[in-house]
């Protein structure tokens, strides 16, 4: 019988990943002042349990070298070590090469040891920097893979060897069973044995201890420590003889056993008046029970023993999760998306049926339609994720940051599980990093510049996630410098962004930075300046179907606040039409729908129209123009044709946008257009309607950069000039 | 040109027996504009009807715009427009092919023909390299010719036919 | 048969332990730390404890020591599963009452090898 032990790499991949997300946190931890002296204990169980695994798992690499990582936070927890930044730091990058390691055997590759060079030789110099006490490093010979830890005299007798086996009286309180040390010594050759009892008189005698002893002839070719290894557990509590059988006679051996181990009145012949004295053979046929104490034992055994730990998850408590391939889902999704589409074109035929003929039909049809909504909903659930996932490597990276800048900076985290959309998380994952980088390189001061400003000298980061309204809210709030406006200015003329004729709000000149082409480092530097700007976070924010913005505050600070969908799959939308095809505008960035009147528009040079809302002018765009619709009214004079405006935007912009009519409100399932064709400017995807019909999704933002762009390269000419 | 001639497995979807003996395979024919076109019978997901599409914005004239198939986002391309031959108003025997294509990616895509011929089965031996055809179709999606009952049939490469740089350019 | 309580919390480590031994024909019953272990251990009986020694609420020395002083396991076989090749831990293990150990990394053979010396 063996057991396949692959199948348990997966278990040890994940735990060891685990281990490792706890070992960064924790060494993290540690650069506090005041951490807990169980945080140390903490991280040396983590590295302790993943090089147990790896060991037992045939992962040697990753056992060797997580031992020095062991043995220094063993020296470490002892207080034999001084926990300093520099040894945290190169624990640390332990604890990265310890990642890669794993996903490396994870992945079936192997990994280069050369990569490890830098990091191995860093702990081997920490080692070798002898601490206080201290275990010598060389104890990192990485072979304690064997149970041999006998003192060895490595002699090796043909014939065998006479061993006397002595357990003292209370041997059996150690749990162990003589007899069963025998069977294991009988492994090892042909093997013989004579039972002597040292019983004292029956008055005497508890029934709980050891009045036995063995003299034993093990035949065949073993070294002593072999032999020895098998009474390894009982070393001190026996007395153990142990003699090549060729250098002792029979007769004389047994002389001198009886000298040792004093036991005047007995003999070998004397082991007839004790029926238990019999060959080896029939020794081992007794239950071990016999051999041990009489009563005491109260057995009490329950027949069915409930297994507390059946799978042996790695989290035994409260939650427990099954392991489902995102493919599954994602199918259901998709299916649970039919289904809401074929209920949505039962609820139309539905709501033209009479109500009082068919009221059992029309009832049940709002029957499934919750039922639907709701499975829906909770079939969208299972792919929603807390942002801690994405939260939890800032700690590290600030850290790293910091040590880099000479920055202090304490991180905040908060509203770690609000839950986002797997897909989300995915994406917002760099550009959360391209902002937090930012933040440590050009927000936050340096100490001595904080003192000089009358600031603390530890700079403060807040990460935030709330939800609010349909939206996931994540805000990056420092207390730094805030943004240096007129720099950005000075750049984007430099850069042809900007005239610099016109004066600027310092909110227009913050939205500066979000240009293509904008970079405030005067020299990339290694944090930040990767060649990605903000333009490229701004976009892989809309990508998302979200929106970024920025306020800050000179001197004391800025705060970027990402608003993103909660999910990517599904959303309340407003069907409009325009030349007679129909459209879905997401519901969460209509403001407001006005009526059409000819008189609220203005045509302004180089602006195109403008409608008038109250006491602002927004940009008027027709869907007809930047999209080229076919824009041939059924009738140009019939003005019947009821025109409306839908406002749509976020805090910062507000267009109208003119269309022919305004349909339903609807949950509607996105579709990608890219599965078999490709992304549609201005559209985020696309929907399939009540009655089996496509219609495209509008995305705002994208719809306004592609606005934008058609008005420089071709300005309307206008209708009506006003003054601006 | 045959050693560019793939078999492709049979699929389950496919009702028709599309398995190919040896040496030959079946081509589903159509017509365009009086000409014959083939593409691999094994690739035809489905043969429909015309139906109303969603135009898609900004597009090129060929492309029709996109269709619902069971759930599925597919872009519908007319193939006399695509091949600039003179345009035909659709009617109610347009029809539609729904092709499978293993190019770039795995996409689902639909074109439009006058009108579908029959299956037909040709030995491989039997297909020709393209020559300088007279025909509006550029020889690059053409993967041979073959010769059926006196007419001549162009077998399309849907693949580099229907690929996003070809129906974007 | 045996009736065996593995403690450890290293779920990877229990689950190569349980999974062996139950292929042998045990009956396994599993816990992350000792002092979970040791609540179970007083409600039922086991006939072998396998336990690890570094684990968070209570390690295997200090269990040890407990279950030791518990009337039904005074003879019964307490293994503890350590890395520390060093004599330190298995003369600690000793000294709370273990049985024995079992120096890690080790196999699913080496294991039933070690634990044929303690349950028949």
């Amino acid at each position: 019988m063996s057991v396949d032990i692959s199948q348990f790499h997966e278990i040890f991949f994940e735990e060891s990943i685990e281990g490792l997300d706890l070992m960064e946190k924790e060494l993290l931890n540690l650069n506090k002042d005041d951490y807990d002296v169980e945080t140390i204990n903490t991280i040396f169980r983590a590295a302790h349990s993943i090089k147990g695994g790896a060991g037992s798992f045939g992962f040697n690499q990753i056992s060797e070298f997580t031992h020095s990582v062991e043995t220094l936070l063993d020296q470490m927890r002892n207080n034999e070590r001084e926990i300093n930044s520099q040894a945290i730091s190169i624990l640390l990058q332990a604890v990265d090469k310890l990642r890669q390691m794993v996903s490396a055997a994870e992945q079936n590759e192997s990994f280069d040891e050369t990569e490890l060079v830098a990091v191995s030789e860093a702990l081997a110099q920490l080692l070798s920097d002898t601490p206080g006490k201290s275990t010598p490093p060389e104890q990192a010979t990485l072979s304690d893979g064997n149970v041999a830890e006998t003192p060895t005299t490595g002699s090796t007798h043909g014939s065998g060897w006479h061993i006397v086996f002595k357990p003292n009286k209370n041997l059996l309180f150690t749990g162990n069973d003589p007899l069963l040390i025998l069977k294991e010594l009988k492994q090892l050759g042909d093997m013989q044995l004579k039972l002597k009892d040292d019983l004292p008189p029956f008055s005497d005698m508890e029934p709980e201890e050891c009045y036995f002893h063995w003299e034993i002839t093990l035949k065949g070719t073993n070294d002593e420590s072999s032999i020895r290894e098998v009474f390894e557990w009982v070393e001190d509590d026996c007395e153990l003889i142990i003699k090549p059988l060729d250098e002792v006679e029979e007769k004389s051996f047994n002389e001198a056993v009886v000298a040792d181990i004093a036991t005047p009145e007995t003999t070998t012949n004397q082991s007839l008046a004790h029926p238990g004295a019999t060959t080896d053979h029939e020794v081992l046929e007794l239950d071990s029970a016999t051999a041990r104490p009489v009563v005491s034992e109260n057995k009490q055994r329950t027949p069915e023993t409930p297994n507390t730990d059946s799978k042996a998850g790695p989290k035994d408590g409260g939650m427990s999760s099954i392991r489902v391939g995102t493919d599954k889902v994602d199918n259901l999704i998709n299916l649970v998306g039919e289904l809401v589409i074929t209920q949505s074109m039962l609820g139309q035929l539905g709501s033209e049926l009479d109500g009082e003929i068919h009221q059992a039909i029309v009832d049940r049809l709002e029957q499934l339609e919750r039922n639907t909504r709701e499975l829906q909903e909770g079939i969208m659930r299972i792919r929603m994720m807390p942002i801690s996932f994405a939260f939890n490597r800032f700690p590290r990276l600030v850290h790293d940051l910091s040590q880099k800048t000479g920055k202090k900076v304490e991180l905040q985290l908060s509203g770690e599980q609000t839950e986002l959309d797997k897909t989300v998380m995915e994406k917002i994952g760099d550009p959360l990093v391209h902002l937090v980088r930012n933040s440590l390189d050009h927000g936050l001061e340096t100490p001595e510049v904080r003192l000089a400003a009358g600031k603390s000298e530890t700079g403060h980061l807040h990460l935030n996630a709330f939800h609010r309204g349909g939206s996931i809210i994540i805000k990056i709030t420092d207390d730094g410098a805030g943004l240096n406006e007129e720099k950005i200015l000075k750049k984007a003329i430099e850069k042809n962004l900007v005239s610099g004729n016109e004066t600027m709000l310092p909110e227009q000149i913050h939205e500066l930075i979000f240009l293509p082409g904008f970079s405030t480092a005067e020299q990339v530097s290694d944090i930040s300046g990767r060649g990605v700007g903000m333009d490229v976070v701004r976009k892989n924010v809309k990508s998302l179907g979200g929106e970024i913005e920025v306020k800050s505050q000179k001197g004391s600070g800025s705060t970027f606040t990402i608003k993103l969908p909660l999910t990517l799959a599904i959303m309340d939308g407003q069907i409009i039409k325009v030349a007679d095809q129909n459209f879905v505008i997401p519901l969460l960035s209509i403001i407001e729908s006005i009526e059409f009147k000819d008189e609220s528009i203005r045509s302004v040079v180089g602006k195109g129209e403008l409608l008038s809302l109250r006491d602002e002018y927004v940009p008027l765009i027709r869907l007809t123009d930047i999209f080229s619709l076919d824009q041939t009214p059924k009738n140009p004079d019939d003005t019947s044709e009821r025109n409306l405006i839908v406002v749509v935007g976020s805090d910062d912009y507000k267009v109208g946008l003119l269309v022919n009519e305004l349909l339903a409100q609807q949950q509607v399932v996105i579709k990608s257009l890219e599965t078999n064709y490709q992304k549609i400017e201005g559209f985020s995807g696309a929907t399939i309607l009540g009655d089996g019909t496509v219609a495209l999704i509008l995305d705002i933002p994208g719809m306004m950069t592609l606005f934008e762009k058609r008005m420089q390269a071709n300005p309307p000419q206008p209708k009506i000039a006003i003054e601006a | 040109m045959s050693n560019t001639q793939k078999i492709t497995p049979a699929e389950e979807s496919w009702q028709m027996d599309g398995v190919i003996s040896d040496g030959t395979e079946q081509f589903l024919t159509f017509e365009l504009n009086g000409e014959n076109y083939g593409v691999e019978i094994l690739r035809v997901q489905e043969i429909r009807g015309w139906d109303k599409t969603t135009p898609i914005p900004q597009s090129p004239p060929y492309l029709c715009g996109v269709l619902n198939l069971r759930g599925a986002i597919v872009p519908i391309v007319d193939l006399r427009l695509f091949f600039e031959m003179p345009f035909k108003s659709y009617s109610s025997t347009t029809v539609v092919i729904v092709l499978k294509l293993e190019g770039d990616a795995q996409r689902t895509v639909g074109v439009v023909v006058d009108a579908v011929s029959d299956a037909e089965d040709i030995a491989l031996k039997d297909i020709k390299a393209t020559p300088n055809l007279g025909s509006a179709v550029n020889t690059k999606y053409i993967k041979g010719i073959a010769n059926v009952d006196d007419e001549l049939l162009m077998l399309l490469d849907i693949d580099k036919l229907l690929s996003l740089e070809s129906i974007l350019s | 048969m045996a009736n065996i309580l593995v403690v450890d919390d290293s779920a990877s480590m229990r689950q190569m332990v349980s999974v062996t031994l139950k292929d042998a024909g045990h009956i396994i019953t599993a816990a992350d730390n000792g002092s979970a272990a040791l609540d179970i251990a007083k409600r039922q009986k086991f006939d072998l404890v396998l336990t690890d020694v570094n684990m968070p609420v209570m390690d295997g020395i200090t269990l040890t020591r407990e279950i030791r002083k518990l009337g039904q396991y005074r003879f019964t076989p307490i293994l503890i599963l350590t890395t520390e090749a060093g004599g330190d831990k298995k003369q600690e293990g000793k000294a709370a009452g273990a049985t024995g150990w079992l120096v890690k990394p080790f196999n699913p053979s080496q294991l039933l090898a070690t634990i044929s010396k303690v349950v028949a």
